[in-house]
Parts: C-alpha cells; structure tokens; sequence
C-alpha cells in the first residue's frame, strides 16, 4: 500500500504542486519589505548608532574628561586631551571619535560616569568622504544638541536594566 | 490605397512589407522581453514576501529601462586570452537565433510571417542552433568556468530536446501537418493539452530545461561556477545573452502556447470569449507559460548534475516515448474507424 501511495504521488508530481501551491499562497500575503527612506522599522532604546556628547540642562557639556572612554575603547577610536579650564574644572581641549574605526560597542556609555558620551538612534550618517567620518568634539556636541530629547528618552528607557 | 497594393507587388515593395512586419513583430517583442526581466522580478519578490523593483516610474514600470541604459554605458571588457571574434559572435548569434524563430510564430489567423509548412522543423532547427551561441561563448572565453558552463549547457539542451522532439511529434501526430497555423486550426474543438496532458508536463517541465531556467539553471549554478558560459562576459555582450534568454522563454512559451494551449483561440467558442481578438488570447496564454517559468523558480532548488541527465534520459525519453506509441496506435485505430466514425 505504501509503495502503491508513493509511486502515484511521485507520479501525480504531489509534492512539487504542493511546493508551488505554497510559493503561490505567499504571492498573497502581506509584504515584509518596508519602504526603506520613507518607512523605518522599529529600533531598541538599546539601539547604538552614532555617538553624541551631552549637556547638563544648563548648557554646561557634561563630559569631565576622565578618560575612562578612552581607556576601554577596544578599537582605540577615542583621543581626548585635557586641561583645567579657567574657573577651575577639567574639561576636555579635544574629543575626536574616528568613525571608521569605531566598532559600535557601547563600552564607552557603559564607562561614563556621567552619561556624556552616548550612542544614539542615528544610523544614517554615511559621508561621501573618509575624512568627514573623523568626528571632533564639535561635531559630538552638535549631535548632542540635535538628539538630545530621544537621548534622554532612551536613557530613560534603559534604566532599569542598568 | 491602389498605389501602395500596387507598390507592394513590386520586389522591392514585397521586401519593406516583410521588413514592416518583423519590426510590427519584434519590436512589441523586445519590449515584451524588457518586461518578461521586471515580471521576474516582481513575481519571485512577491514569493519571497518582498515588494520587488518600485523605484523607478509608476511600480518601478520603467525599471527595464534603466536597466538597458546601465548596460549600454558599461565598457565592454574583452579577455586577453579570448578569441576577440568569437568572443563577440556568439552573443550575437544567441540573440539573433532567438529573434529569427519568431519568423514562424503565427499570433493570429494567418499572422506568421512565413507561414511555411515545416514550421515545426524550423522552429526545432533553429532552438537546437541555440547550443552553439553557448558554445562559442564558453569556448571563446577561455576560462574554466564559462568552459564548464558551456559543456553542461550543451549537453543539458540536448538530453532535452530529445524527450521535446518526441512530444512535439505527438502533436504531430494528431495535428498531421507541420504548419503551426495548421496545427492550432486543428485544436478548434480541444486544445491538445487536455488528451495529451502527460506529454504537456513533460513539454513544460522540459521547456525550463531547454532553456537553462531554475531549476535547471545548471550551466549559469551561481553557487558553483559563477555565471557558467557567460561570466567572461559584461555590457551589451552580456545583455545580448540576457535577452536572448528571455526571448527564448518568451518563444517556448510561443511554442507551447501554439502545440498545447490553442495558439489564438479563444477557450470557449461563444459569445463573450469570441469577442477578444486572437492576438490578444496568443499574448494572454503565453503570459501564462511565462508566468510558470517564474513560478517555477520560487519552490524549487537547483537539480544535481546527474539528476538532471536521469531525468531527461531515464524518466522523460521513456515516459515521452511510450505516450508517442500510444498516441500514434489510438490515432491508427480512429483513421481505421475502430472507433464507429473513422476519418
């Protein structure tokens, strides 16, 4: 009987009707493609995406240049020189992130101590030129002002898993 | 009016007519074929839950072209160690096989450009000359791949047109004329495939093979050797070959279409169904082949080599042959009236 099953659905092709059947009836179904410029899927408030330097509401930067991103940047992409400023606190004279080189860890928000440094929600920041992807601390700061409301959101966010 | 029928007697006159009708014929052709290549894309992007090109134009409709003007723009890059002349014929000669069967096609009720008696035999002449564009082409190119390409190629197209060349005299058989136009004109009352249908599956699925289409796309194997016979190959050399393999499915699905489907006739001989011109039934039954050919590449993974050749050589060529007796006894008892009214 089971050789009699097996030979007339081999014959009958059963099985590659089967396949189209069901290639045919996916044809139908909702497409998983989103219109990728005009619609963006959904992103973690874990989401690492292109670094920021925060401000205290205030307007002061919040990084104290301790070094500590720089130290445990695994790809050595942070470079940071400091000095007292006038009134007397540390600041950083220089904060330079090279993007090419940068490997998107996160291990330099998890060492802030002072939540400064940030990956944020932007990931289209491609540039037509090597250069424009060396980021100084300019650049961070102007990044920090301009996403500044989703960063604290998804520092918020993250919290408590923190 | 007189003028020009009296212009058109003339030799010269006869010429520019045959000259019209094959632009009338390739050129709604050709662009048939620029948008076989979106439909591929569109299909299996719609089987793949993907959205397919929707770009460029109303539903990326224009895509095709910029397609076309992408490959004329690219530089032609020659071998150093090809043959320059062969190199550069054989995706002529792919394409312009492909072209001249078209000759024979009749869309509608005496709409063939040479409406000649052994339509068939030309039409199998001219699919089976398809072997030495590939050829060439692997050849020519003096590389590995495209050498491994072309000899798969070649002997896959032949396994084929074996077990094609018996269920196409089957139809013969029953039909009794080698005239295409003749051999729909004998469909009026069923269309072949329904007491032929073994043969018809067997037309179809050898059809995919013939014209090296997934998932018997063997000599091309991405995976394995790259693009098979015509990864040499770039700009309009490789788009010639393109094309010529979307005329060549566009022409199976002809074929097809004329032996299995009723050429231009409607599915129902009343009213509503008589109302469509011939042309556009031709054109609607041969979007149907092309769409299985499309379908046909969703489901399934590419055949092993020596599957490939079992099953053109020990199931189709058996199967094909043994349907072809079968055929011509029952069409000898019908003419020897064993069936009460005999021809």
């Amino acid at each position: 009987m089971a050789f009699i099953d097996r030979t007339a659905r081999g014959l009958l092709l059963w099985e590659l009707l089967a396949g189209m059947a069901l290639t045919f009836s996916y044809f139908f179904k909702p497409k998983a493609t989103i219109n990728y410029p005009y619609e963006k899927g959904p992103l973690s408030p874990r989401f690492k995406g292109e670094h920021a330097l925060r401000r205290y509401p205030n307007g002061e930067e919040r990084c104290i240049a301790c070094k500590l991103c720089e130290a445990i940047c695994p790809a050595q992409a942070i470079t940071i020189e400091a000095e007292p400023r006038d009134d007397g606190s540390r600041r950083t004279t220089r904060y330079d992130i090279d993007m090419t080189k940068c490997i998107y860890c996160g291990l330099c928000e998890e060492a802030c101590p002072v939540d400064a440094i940030v990956e944020g929600p932007n990931f289209e920041y491609a540039t037509e030129t090597r250069e424009e992807l060396m980021y100084n601390k300019d650049k961070l700061l102007a990044n920090g002002d301009r996403w500044e409301t989703e960063l604290a959101k998804r520092l918020e966010l993250d919290a408590p898993y923190r | 009016m007189a003028e020009i029928l009296a212009l058109l007697q003339t030799p010269i006159g006869h010429v520019v007519l045959i000259v019209i009708q094959a632009l009338a014929l390739l050129v709604p052709m050709l662009i048939g074929v620029a948008y076989v290549t979106y439909a591929e894309r569109k299909v299996l992007a719609g089987m793949q839950l993907r959205k397919g090109p929707n770009v460029v134009g109303p539903f990326g409709l224009l895509q095709p072209f910029a397609d076309a003007l992408k490959m004329l723009m690219k530089e032609t890059v020659i071998p150093s160690g090809s043959n320059p002349l062969l190199f550069l014929m054989a995706p002529m000669l792919t394409f312009s096989l492909a072209m001249l069967a078209w000759a024979v096609i009749p869309v509608n009720d005496g709409w063939a450009i040479a409406d000649i008696n052994v339509g068939v035999l030309y039409l199998f002449a001219i699919s089976s000359l398809g072997v030495y564009g590939v050829i060439i082409a692997g050849w020519a190119s003096n590389s590995k791949y495209a050498f491994l390409g072309a000899l798969r190629s070649a002997a896959q197209m032949i396994s084929y047109e074996v077990s094609m060349g018996f269920v196409i005299v089957s139809v013969l058989l029953i039909a009794g004329t080698l005239n295409l136009s003749d051999i729909v004109r004998a469909q009026r009352t069923v269309w072949f495939f329904i007491p032929l249908f073994p043969m018809f599956v067997i037309f179809l699925i050898s059809i995919l093979a013939e014209t090296n289409r997934p998932p018997f796309d063997l000599p091309e194997g991405e995976s394995e050797i790259v693009a098979g016979f015509f990864v040499e190959y770039s700009s309009m050399s490789f788009a010639l070959f393109f094309l010529g393999e979307y005329a060549n499915m566009m022409l199976m699905s002809a074929l097809t279409t004329i032996l299995f489907l009723g050429g231009w006739l409607p599915p129902f001989d009343i009213a509503p169904f008589t109302w469509v011109p011939g042309p556009i039934w031709f054109i609607l039954k041969i979007c149907l082949v092309l769409f299985f050919y499309l379908w046909a590449r969703a489901p399934f993974p590419r055949f092993r080599y020596d599957q490939l050749m079992r099953l053109g050589w020990k199931v189709f060529l058996p199967a094909s042959l043994l349907w072809l007796v079968l055929t011509a006894g029952v069409m000898t008892m019908i003419h020897a009236g064993v069936f009460g009214h005999g021809a």
